[in-house]
């Protein structure tokens, strides 16, 4: 009952917000915003001609670059500077500077540097993914509890096993909280890239739909798209939680 | 016996906003090969901090540690600590834990971890992960997984604080079926002098802060020990007696 109420409150919420969002558009009559008859209709028809499929797999394929990038260079740097007084003192200045630069803010320069292709945006996920990594990692480094390296010490193991025993799966469960964080703020970057530039993607889509007459059908197709993938991105990396490994660290 | 540990003029203190605080004064004694020896005090006097100095985890501001002989001021594989708190590593399996101290060749190592995980009754449990065990489990796992790297000294930290009182029980009888087979030097600090009587050879009675050794007991009594002895009965009350009870 209750792995039922689960599904059915969530469906009773989004089924009177349809009615709600119906009755407002016939009421006031406007011939511009859709009603949710007329989006379905439309994203039927988009993903009867593979336009959608083509524009979720283009944003997909750049969160993905981008996002693994940000793991490739994040990971490594913020395991560094959890681990050395040094190179935390000497970079989280940096790492806070540029933080909370909106990686909207640096659309011009991507431009600049990278085109109108596919790197400017990769570059943009990259910015916005790489922050919360590095400090995630950074932290989880520095809460392992003590005792643990301790008895690392105790037995006298090598660097290495130290390193991927002990301090890597410690802190792998505040890096995978922080791959949450980062995916999600991704997922937000890329479709906001998308309509600057590109012929391709979701945020492409949206802004394409309405200046190409005005159809805000596939305008509000595309809004709902880019909400439920990001759900389901957001659920791939909630599995990751469950893992045997780090379950641990959540458990408690 | 010959002597394994010796305690040299230990003294500590930490910085406080109030100035330095001395938590040890003074400690001087030794531990025979082989001896059990355990420490009782008063909460927060110290005991911890001295237990990480022996097992080279902490530095003393004067004094030294001599183990057989030689200056020890690092911690080694030599003397295993097994701390309060526990430290088994939560991300790896019971056989991933017993395997982690292990330098040797693969098949040693399994036949090595077989036999501890046999000894402290964990066959079985082998992939299972700590958070599938229970208190007690646990601290057989920290044990096992000490024993196997064959330390030739044991410190422990109160080491069955944490578990409720009949497991903790239990595992005083098991700690000593252990330990009559490999005969380690152990050092085992308490605030339990029931255990302490029950498991040591010798009992150094500790201070309040600043820690000083304030009295020293020998328990002579054979294992498995009754503690409705009549001599241990007395021996409770003198070490009581030592705390102002």
């Amino acid at each position: 009952m209750r792995k039922l109420n689960r599904i059915l409150a969530p469906l009773a919420v989004a089924a009177a917000l349809v009615g709600v969002w119906w009755v407002a558009v016939a009421e006031t009559e406007s011939v511009i915003f859709p009603t949710p008859l007329q989006v379905v209709t439309a994203l039927a028809d988009l993903a009867r001609e593979g336009e959608l499929w083509t524009d979720i797999g283009a944003s997909l394929f750049r969160v993905g670059a981008g996002f693994l990038l940000a793991l490739l260079v994040g990971i490594p740097l913020g395991l560094w500077m959890g681990w050395m007084r040094e190179a935390f003192t000497t970079l989280n200045p940096f790492v806070q500077i540029l933080r909370p630069i909106s990686p909207i803010a640096w659309i011009p320069l991507a431009i600049l540097w990278f085109g109108v292709g596919d790197l400017s945006p990769i570059f943009l996920i990259f910015l916005s993914s790489i922050f919360p990594t590095i400090l995630q990692t950074a932290a989880g480094v520095h809460t392992i509890e003590r005792q643990y390296l301790w008895a690392a010490d105790n037995f006298g193991v090598s660097r290495g096993r130290l390193f991927f025993q002990v301090v890597i799966p410690a802190v792998l469960p505040q890096i995978i909280v922080g791959m949450r964080v980062s995916l999600g703020i991704a997922w937000l970057v890329v479709v906001a890239a998308e309509m600057i530039a590109l012929r391709s993607g979701l945020g492409y889509l949206i802004i394409d739909s309405r200046n190409a007459g005005n159809r805000y059908d596939l305008v509000v197709a595309g809004m709902i798209v880019i909400g439920i993938t990001g759900l389901l991105l957001d659920t791939m990396m909630r599995r990751l939680e469950r893992l045997k490994s780090v379950r641990w660290r959540y458990a408690r | 016996m010959p002597v394994k540990i010796v305690v040299r003029a230990i003294a500590k203190s930490y910085p406080t906003d109030q100035g330095p605080l001395s938590v040890l004064r003074d400690i001087d004694f030794s531990v025979g090969d082989g001896e059990f020896v355990a420490m009782v005090g008063p909460s927060g006097c110290g005991k911890t901090t001295l237990l990480n100095i022996m097992a080279g985890f902490d530095r003393p501001d004067a004094g030294s540690i001599v183990i057989d002989g030689a200056t020890a001021n690092r911690p080694s594989p030599k003397g295993i600590l097994i701390s309060q708190k526990g430290s088994v590593f939560p991300w790896l399996t019971v056989q991933q834990n017993l395997m982690f101290g292990l330098n040797g060749h693969r098949f040693e190592n399994e036949q090595l971890t077989e036999h501890y995980a046999e000894v402290v009754g964990l066959r079985g449990f082998e992939r299972s992960y700590p958070h599938e065990l229970s208190g007690g489990m646990l601290k057989r796992l920290e044990l096992a997984r000490a024993l196997v790297v064959k330390p030739q000294i044991l410190y422990m930290d109160e080491p069955l604080a944490a578990l409720d009182a009949l497991t903790g029980l239990q595992m005083r009888f098991e700690l000593r079926r252990i330990l009559e087979i490999e005969r380690h030097t152990c050092v085992l600090i308490t605030h339990d002098v029931e255990e302490a009587i029950q498991l040591a050879d010798r009992i150094l009675v500790l201070s309040p802060r600043p820690a000083t050794i304030q009295a020293g007991f020998e328990v002579s009594v054979e294992h498995p020990r009754n503690l409705g002895r009549p001599e241990l009965i007395e021996l409770k009350a003198a070490i009581l007696h030592e705390f102002g009870l």
